[in-house]
């Protein structure tokens, strides 16, 4: 077999792999100009998924996540104000996996009742001229968000950066800004916790001690620690408005959101729309990109690709 | 004792009894046991929130018809008008209270001033309401309680009057404010419209000015001529706005009804001829309209008067919850309510009826309102009519 050949030397391998390289170089360079230049300068990958994801460079070879966590580097170098996250949604290559939504609920510890991320499965037609689309709704973080004006406590606003939060240690729970966002992408902690019912079936006792190892750790949003609690004075986020963050708290970190990291179909993308090189303001230029709900006048800074 | 009143005691202590419980989970469970979800975000105690502060407003409207205008038919229920319409604000802020996922931090609407929303400037102008309301009853009770002089009397009178007419432009501007609240937001086509302000203030006038007739044909202690008199003419008050209010909702509803298509279209057929139909047609238009006017128009005595504004009154109730409910009943993303589900507490969901445990702390209001007009009619000069003022001119 070829691995037995004595001629395959380090020498010949280079030569082999230069080769190569021109010859897809040479047929990019028929697709489009320019691109050669750019190809010979990318580092053959070995893997897809990199062993240290803040060290890769960014290239536009490379794979899309490893293209946006050097872009996100690069966007954090930035002063916050110069930042305007936002997000594009493949629904072409959306498969319905959910995997988004549950990486969501993970990564922020959401008990049961608060969703940030759902994915909604629509079924079009009728039998046999049936399709199916998948639509994951993040919170849009509008440029005129209709829900941070409603609050009568200013405990939700717009950061300089785009990302539309909420002060848990001020909201005082009113739930106005639950019936302002006309896509419901806040929903209410009603204090309800994982392990409500999870004593009652045959496994209770395992399934109580399991559930309370996963539900009694703090959650990490905003970049805080959040140990939940009710009572006469509920522990916040209890009895508070609750909503997607686009993971801050993972950015500060150099790291994507949780939903783009999860997506098994890179369908997902994320990044700086006020850098012109990113992918995602490349992606929300293109012709097929659309907002949910135009007419609400609340300009999404998430994107949809159709 | 006699038995009707050991039956009304009776019921208020069960009242009261079902209210403390409800109340005491309230405040230790928070709203777990609540049915609203984050779907429906608001229930039965922002409908009933929006009923007593309607209440509220109309009885105060009333009372300033006397202290600012001068109508002398209604002087001897002016101060009983403004009593009510203490104690329907106190019902209305607790149950709006109780509904605030974290109570403690109420006062942070006047630490944080947000000028752009509506729902911080209704609290202002309640609370600035609630203020002159007390101001009000004190200027308008102490002449029966302490001897003043002729002078002191007139001075009061003068305050009252200044107090009174600073309050019509802000029982209008806070309760408009209240209808501001729903029909501000654009994202929920039920709402959004501009009816909605002139609407809610239309109705507290209808809703207060049954309260406070049914309260005068039932507790008034001298049932002569001239409270028949009084009766018919307050029963003349109900009637007209009653109309008027029926007028208004027939705007609100036949205009997006008219085509039948479009979101807005489809909210009205579910408030007419959906699951609750019954609540529309038979709690409101049958009880809370068709029989009122029929007693209102036809009728006319002291008994028909007081059955009338006392339906109109609460059925009133009704017409609040077709309020808050269906702007809220229908998912903003078609299949969103399928997208994701809650197994514990159910709180993604668009179906709502009020829990037990809601109807319990609504109990307790009205059971605290109830002592509270008890006690305030039993010890306060609430009822004794302005003769004194008469007396010592």
């Amino acid at each position: 077999m070829n691995k037995d050949r004595p001629d395959r030397t380090p020498e010949s391998e280079e030569r082999r792999a230069v080769l190569g390289k021109m010859a897809s170089a040479t047929f990019a360079g028929l697709m489009l100009s320019g691109v050669l230049a750019h190809a010979q300068d990318a580092a053959p990958q070995k893997t897809l998924i990199p062993a240290r994801p803040f060290k890769v460079s960014s290239d536009a070879n490379q794979d899309v996540l490893i293209r946006m966590q050097g872009e996100l580097e690069r966007a954090m170098q930035k002063p916050i104000n110069e930042r305007r996250w936002g997000m594009v949604i493949d629904m072409r290559k959306c498969i319905g996996c959910h995997s988004c939504t549950v990486g969501c609920v993970m990564e922020n510890k959401l008990p049961p009742g608060v969703v940030y991320r759902p994915v909604i499965d629509e079924e079009k037609g009728t039998y046999p001229n049936v399709t199916r689309t998948f639509l994951p709704r993040p919170c849009m973080h509008c440029e005129d968000p209709p829900c941070t004006p409603a609050c009568p406590v200013g405990a939700t606003y717009k950061r300089a950066d785009g990302i539309v939060v909420v002060d848990y240690d001020v909201c005082i729970g009113c739930r106005y800004c639950l019936t302002a966002c006309p896509y419901q992408a806040r929903t209410f902690d009603f204090g309800e916790h994982w392990t409500d019912n999870a004593a009652k079936g045959a496994d209770g006792a395992l399934a109580l001690t399991a559930a309370r190892a996963y539900q009694n750790p703090p959650n990490f949003e905003y970049g805080k620690h959040w140990e939940r609690g009710e009572g006469i004075i509920p522990k916040s986020p209890v009895g508070n408005a609750r909503k997607c963050t686009f993971c801050t708290h993972r950015l500060d970190q150099g790291m994507l959101p949780m939903c783009v990291s999860t997506c098994v179909g890179r369908a997902t993308f994320f990044g700086d729309l006020n850098d012109p090189k990113s992918l995602v303001s490349e992606l929300a230029g293109a012709p097929n990109a659309s907002v949910l709900k135009p007419e609400a006048g609340t300009h999404p800074n998430v994107y949809y690709l159709n | 004792m006699t038995r009707n009143t050991k039956i009304l005691w009776a019921l208020w202590i069960i009242l009261a009894l079902m209210g403390g419980i409800g109340i005491f989970e309230r405040l230790t469970m928070g709203e777990r046991l609540a049915a609203y979800t984050s779907y429906v975000p608001w229930g039965m105690w922002v409908a009933a929130y929006i009923y007593f502060i309607g209440l509220s407003a109309g009885a105060f409207l009333l009372s300033s018809l006397v202290y600012v205008f001068g109508v002398h038919k209604l002087e001897r229920i002016a101060k009983l008008a403004l009593f009510v319409a203490a104690i329907t604000l106190v019902m209305s802020l607790l149950t709006i209270w109780f509904d605030l996922g974290h109570m403690e931090r109420n006062y942070e609407v006047f630490t944080r001033p947000q000028f752009h929303s509506m729902m911080a400037w209704m609290v202002w102008l309640y609370s600035a309401y609630f203020a002159l309301l007390l101001g009000e009853l004190y200027y308008a009770l102490r002449r029966d309680v302490k001897n003043l002089s002729p002078r002191e009397i007139q001075e009061d009178d003068r305050k009252l009057k200044r107090l009174a007419t600073i309050g019509i432009p802000l029982a209008i501007a806070f309760h408009g404010g209240v209808g501001a609240l729903f029909g501000t937001v654009s994202s929920r086509p039920f709402w959004h419209s501009s009816i909605y302000p002139i609407m809610f203030l239309v109705g507290a006038l209808l809703s207060g000015g049954a309260l406070m007739t049914f309260i005068v044909s039932v507790i008034w202690p001298e049932k002569d001529e001239a409270w028949l008199d009084l009766l018919q003419f307050l029963g003349k008050i109900v009637l007209g706005f009653l109309l008027f209010d029926l007028l208004l909702e027939w705007a609100e509803y036949s205009i997006p009804l008219w085509y039948g298509v479009g979101p807005e279209a489809d909210l009205v057929k579910f408030v007419l001829f959906g699951p609750f139909w019954y609540v529309h047609w038979i709690v409101h238009i049958l009880f809370g309209v068709a029989i009122p006017v029929y007693l209102l128009t036809w009728k006319r005595d002291a008994r028909s008067i007081g059955i009338a504004s006392a339906l109109v009154a609460v059925t009133f109730f009704a017409i609040r919850l077709n309020l808050v409910i269906p702007g809220l009943v229908t998912p903003e993303l078609r299949g969103l309510e399928h997208a994701y589900v809650d197994p514990i507490g159910n709180r993604l969901s668009y179906h709502y009826i009020p829990s037990f445990f809601e109807w319990q702390v609504l109990m307790g209001v009205v059971a605290l309102g109830l002592a509270l007009f008890y006690f305030g009619q039993r010890y306060l000069p609430l009822m004794q009519t302005l003769n004194n003022r008469e007396v010592s001119k």
